[in-house]
């Protein structure tokens, strides 16, 4: 059981390297408009 | 939602833009067919530059691509770049642009290829759902116009925004908002995880060097819950307390502080319970009740932004030496010279000093008939100026012009609407003095009689009366709703127009494009069906709006050619058609060329509709009454609408006897059809009636053009109806995009469907909270169940939320017909 000791600040972590990637995303505007790149990615760039 | 269309489907459609193309337009050899010039520049413009393969995955377009061929010189002007360009990065300058006519997947495919066109910009994004595009280009490559004549040529007409100011400070906001719930979300669902792993413990046995560490873990992770995310209640509740007056921050504050503080003291000395998952989960859940009440209210203050981006931007000059010169419509000064074409709208308040034409006022008075107009008479700003080209001296220009003083009305309107105050927020200064009397009262008495479990008493009542539930009851149903209103075609700004929509009041409608379909059309014709050709062959070259509807009437038909056409101002058109002397105009017109006339006027008896005679070789053979048709589900819907209570006005710009003809056969008292009403007079007639209003009765304002948009804006919920001008859509809580009244009757419905979940959730959650308080005070809870109990209690009324029927794609009343078209399917389907 002693290895939570290790696996739990592990888990914190990797909690920590998602709210700073969450937190890079809302700041930089991709939380923005929730919409518009939903279709966007269905263009293709062939032309 | 697709309409089928029988009778359109059957003809050929155009390549661009999928509409039915007229006969007389179908080019019977080419393989690509247009319906319209529009259509035909936008395809070739698009082939020429390799971007066909938009036709093969385009989205059915609702409207055909109308080009306005402007030159959009105004947009290269300094004091245009002065007020609307701001300089991006790499040294490249930025501009957002408002585009009419966004609507689909393809419309942003298509924007967003503007820089293969045009050399010089690097980058177009567009947000669909503002119709907002952003522009990146090197202003020393090309001219904005440039930029802006691509845009209008692919169909999406630009208009600069005026709102980018405030619209950055609200971006900000929203992205802090963002953050704050995702880190608080993810705090919480972690300090969850270690405190059910120290739940489990309790019933198992746990060593007490792991408990230890859970509870540390769930401090260390508290902590930044409380100063980041979570101090936004502490800052609410102290400047509550500066003010001296109870906020719902109050109790929030006090039981995060108590809880988290308690929770650390109990972790350093190692005893008795955290608080830790309450006190996160309550950042979490009221940060996120927060936000969607926050959005749902800022949608409404959008508006008028989008408003101001809408009146014309440009104004063709003469000078002196009879050159012409365009100018941004800012600049113009009274006394100066202006050429407007046929097409264009008056740029400024003026007299006519030169031509003579149609105008249709119909967007400022709401009057569906075109008005002649000649020298000296005046125009205004924002009508349109029909069939020819005339000369305006300006009166007045820019700010103090009709229009602009009608938008500066809907926006003061709009800004001085008070929001109404939720139900909850209402409660909320009752709910916090009798929430910390009750935990204050609860704490004396333990401390009396046990003074051990005081403490634990008191905070398992704050964690227990956590007005969560409470405060999510309101903006989740409203969200919710909202969003299936939209899915039937039903777009609310907000939560409000649900609020007051619920109870019934006094519907005030328009009735020129709500009530009637907007546009003449040929109703009755009274004579031999042989005579229509020879009517269509004068008209088919005329510009004048009876002409549409004779067109529109009989797309089928071919007209012979006329020779010797003729056309009389304010009479009529004479010619020779198929060696026939052939009349057709107004009354008194054809009497003075042929005989007869009185017999057949006497034959239509209606007074809405305008008389056209027809005449052949001097003798009248036919009348055809013109005018705007009621559209079919009017009365059905104004029925519906009336045995649920509410009482129903139609108030028109219209002629009074027009207005009282059509009001009679939908079933209005004459009193209660008001024609002749001018826009300002229609904003204090919204503003008289709210005022007379009982309580909370609201008054509602149903409308569809600018000459609405003020009483739109004033009303305690406006409404906006399909095909509607920009303006009014713009200041409309709710805007009805389907066709018809019906859909009116399904938001009624809709909004006292949604006011009864609110209701339920509110009252579950206050139940709730009463069989909390109950078993904190009588000490049967500890704050480790009370903080289980809270979040269950969120739970029940987001299912609660969930599980109502709000808005459904079929409304009750018409169940029915969707019933017989199902057994007409069935029956098909055996016969096949």
């Amino acid at each position: 059981m002693s290895v939570i000791f290790i696996v739990l600040p592990l888990a914190l972590f990797i909690v920590a390297i998602a709210v700073v990637a969450y937190i890079w995303s809302a700041r930089t505007g991709q939380l923005d408009d929730l919409d518009t790149p939903a279709v966007r990615m269905l263009h293709d760039d062939g032309v | 939602m697709t309409i089928p269309r029988a009778s359109a489907t059957i003809g050929i459609s155009c390549t661009h833009c999928g509409l039915p193309v007229s006969p007389a337009l179908v080019q019977p050899d080419a393989t690509s067919q247009f319906c319209c010039a529009g259509c035909r520049t936008a395809f070739e413009f698009l082939s020429e530059n390799g971007l066909a393969a938009y036709s093969s995955f385009r989205d059915k377009r609702l409207a055909p691509v109308q080009s306005t061929g402007r030159s959009y010189e105004e947009f290269d002007h300094p004091a245009f770049a002065e007020l609307y360009v701001r300089p991006a990065s790499d040294g490249l300058s930025a501009v957002e642009l408002y585009l009419e006519g966004v609507h689909c997947a393809s419309c942003v495919w298509l924007v967003e290829r503007v820089p293969l066109l045009v050399n010089g910009v690097v980058r177009v994004e567009l947000d669909v759902r503002r119709s907002l595009a952003r522009v990146e280009w090197n202003c020393a490559a090309v001219p904005l116009s440039m930029v802006a004549r691509a845009l209008d040529r692919l169909g999406y007409a630009p208009h600069p925004f005026r709102g980018v100011a405030r619209d950055a400070i609200r971006r900000r906001e929203d992205r802090a908002m963002l953050m704050r719930i995702g880190v608080a979300g993810a705090i919480a669902g972690n300090v969850m995880l270690a405190s059910l792993a120290l739940y489990a413990g309790d019933f198992s046995t746990m060593e007490g060097s792991f408990e230890r560490m859970f509870r540390w873990v769930c401090l260390a992770l508290t902590i930044p819950a409380i100063l980041g995310p979570g101090r936004v209640f502490f800052v609410g509740a102290w400047s509550a307390l500066r003010t001296r007056s109870l906020h719902m921050d109050l109790p929030i504050a006090i039981a995060l502080g108590a809880g988290a503080l308690r929770g650390a003291i109990n972790t350093v000395t190692d005893s008795g319970p955290i608080y830790f998952d309450g006190v996160t989960t309550l950042i979490f859940l009221l940060l996120t009740g927060r936000f969607l009440q926050q959005r749902g209210q800022r949608a409404a203050t959008d508006a008028a932004q989008l408003l101001f981006s809408l009146a014309p931007t440009t104004a063709r000059v003469v000078e002196d030496d009879d050159t012409e010169r365009e100018i941004p419509s800012v600049a113009l000064v009274p006394g100066m010279e202006v050429i407007v074409r046929a097409g264009e709208t008056f740029p400024a308040d003026g007299v006519i000093s030169e031509g003579h034409t149609s105008i249709n006022a119909s967007l400022l008075t709401g009057e569906s008939r075109g008005v002649q107009a000649a020298d000296g008479d005046l125009v205004y700003a924002g009508t349109l100026n029909v069939s020819a080209p005339v000369r305006v001296r300006v009166n007045v220009a820019g700010e103090t012009s009709r229009l602009a003083k009608l938008l500066r009305q809907v926006g003061d309107t709009l800004d001085r609407k008070t929001p109404v105050v939720a139900f909850a927020n209402r409660l909320a200064g009752k709910f916090v003095a009798v929430v910390l009397a009750l935990a204050a009262f609860t704490f004396f008495l333990w401390a009396q009689r046990d003074p051990s479990r005081a403490w634990d008493n008191a905070i398992a009542l704050l964690i227990v009366t956590c007005p969560c539930a409470l405060a999510l009851a309101t903006p989740l149903a409203v969200t919710i709703a909202v969003g299936r209103a939209a899915r039937v075609g039903i777009f609310l700004k907000g939560g409000d127009a649900l609020e007051s929509m619920s109870q019934a009041g006094r519907i005030i409608i328009d009735k020129t494009g709500t009530l009637t379909e907007g546009r003449t059309a040929l109703v009755t014709w009274i004579g031999d069906p042989r005579y229509q050709p020879f009517v269509l062959a004068l008209e088919s070259g005329s510009s004048h709006l009876l002409a549409d509807g004779f067109r529109r009437a009989w797309p089928d038909l071919q007209a012979p050619d006329a020779e010797g056409v003729m056309h009389h101002v304010g009479g009529g058109i004479t010619g020779r058609v198929l060696g026939h002397d052939v009349v057709v105009g107004s009354p008194r017109f054809v009497a003075a060329h042929a005989s007869g006339s009185r017999t057949y006027l006497s034959r239509l008896s209606d007074a809405v509709l305008t008389p056209v005679l027809v005449a052949v070789d001097g003798r009248v053979v036919a009348i055809a009454g013109l005018g705007d048709r009621i559209r079919d589900d009017a009365l059905a819907s104004l029925n519906a609408l009336r045995s649920r209570g509410w009482a129903l006005t139609l108030l028109s710009g219209d002629d009074p006897a027009v207005a009282v003809a059509v009001g009679a056969r939908l079933g209005f008292a004459a009193d209660d059809a008001i024609g002749g009403v001018t826009p300002e007079q229609k904003l204090a007639y919204i503003i008289a009636a709210r005022a007379a209003a009982t309580g909370h009765s609201p008054v509602v304002m149903v409308g569809d053009g600018v000459n609405d948009a003020a009483a739109i804006a004033a009303a305690t919920v406006g409404v906006g109806v399909h095909g509607g001008a920009e303006a009014s859509l713009a200041t409309a809580d709710v805007h009805l995009t389907t066709p018809g009244l019906e859909p009116l009757v399904r938001l009624v419905e809709g909004a006292s469907r949604t006011m009864f979940v609110i209701r339920r959730n509110i009252a579950l959650s206050l139940l709730y909270n009463l069989i909390g308080v109950a078993l904190a005070m009588t000490g049967l809870i500890n704050p480790l169940i009370a903080a289980i109990m809270m979040p269950a209690s969120s739970l029940t009324v987001v299912f609660g939320s969930w599980l109502g029927r709000t808005f459904t794609a079929t409304s009750p009343a018409h169940e029915t017909v969707e019933g017989d078209v199902a057994l007409t399917r069935e029956r098909q389907r055996h016969a096949a």
